[in-house]
């Protein structure tokens, strides 16, 4: 199947080329791929961690310090989306750049500006909700359920 | 040094989610990622595991998208203790509602102000 023939139009044999350049090649890429999210995740959770002993240096609670700080690293990375540099962290980072809520803010803000052609409602306003939609709704409904679950059996 | 479990914790987790990138076959963008970390955050914490690491890893496990579902979960039991079933609707979402409330606000204001970059 891979195989390539002469006779096959170039778009097709490239596609073959690309098939069997994939099964015979090993993957240098991963081991890398893991060390940076590793560093980026790890490091964007390192700041989270400064902003959060800074808010609870001021004198907010648990939970207050926990809402200051999600806040704020939406924020840093919302701003660093608009700016164009947070899609450099996502390419270095990979996951590491998409788990941290700040990914989060990233899918959010990425798409609405894109669409902003759109229009204010249809462009900005639906499209803030093409990744924050989808888990809105799963954890939204996950978290019902644990409730529902834990009211059964309470 | 919790500085230092926030950014080993908060790496691996996302090492965990770059391996199911890169490993599976499937095609895992994103946006499965952000939803199956809510999801297993919200998992984790019903059954007792994710608060532990919460108190060992700071940051570490509060930043990722499954401290989102941490706080979607831990809400909704509180308040389920406190006003019973009217709480499974009330509680996760008041809990979590600060960052809820920060991405639309920051993220719209952003979406009007920016320009994509070509």
């Amino acid at each position: 199947m891979v195989g390539v023939k002469d006779s096959q139009p170039a778009e097709i044999q490239n596609r073959q080329y690309k098939l069997l350049v994939d099964r015979v090649k090993p993957r240098p890429t991963l081991a890398r791929n893991v060390f940076w999210a590793f560093v980026v995740g790890g490091s964007i959770c390192l700041v989270g961690q400064f902003i959060s002993v800074f808010f609870s240096s001021l004198g907010l609670n648990l939970e207050e310090t926990g809402a200051a700080t999600a806040s704020t690293l939406v924020f840093l990375a919302a701003v660093l989306t608009g700016l164009g540099y947070y899609d450099e962290i996502t390419k270095l980072g990979g996951a590491g750049g998409i788990v941290p809520i700040t990914g989060f803010a990233n899918a959010m803000v990425s798409p609405a500006m894109e669409y902003k052609t759109e229009g204010l409602v249809m462009g900005v306003g639906a499209k803030l909700f093409t990744v924050a939609g989808p888990v809105l709704v799963y954890g939204i409904v996950a978290a019902w359920l644990v409730g529902l679950i834990y009211y059964l059996v309470l | 040094m919790i500085f230092a479990k926030a950014f080993i914790i908060g790496g691996l987790l996302c090492v965990v989610a770059q391996l199911l990138m890169d490993l599976t076959n499937y095609k895992v963008t994103p946006s499965h990622i952000l939803v199956g970390f809510v999801t297993s955050g919200v998992i984790l914490s019903a059954i007792g595991i994710y608060q532990p690491l919460v108190d060992f890893a700071g940051a570490g496990a509060t930043v990722p998208l499954s401290g989102f579902g941490h706080l979607l979960a831990q809400g909704a039991l509180d308040k389920v203790q406190t006003t019973g079933l009217l709480g499974a609707f009330s509680g996760g979402v008041a809990s979590a509602a600060a960052g809820i409330t920060a991405a639309i606000v920051f993220g719209y204001l952003v979406a009007l102000a920016f320009r994509p970059k070509a």
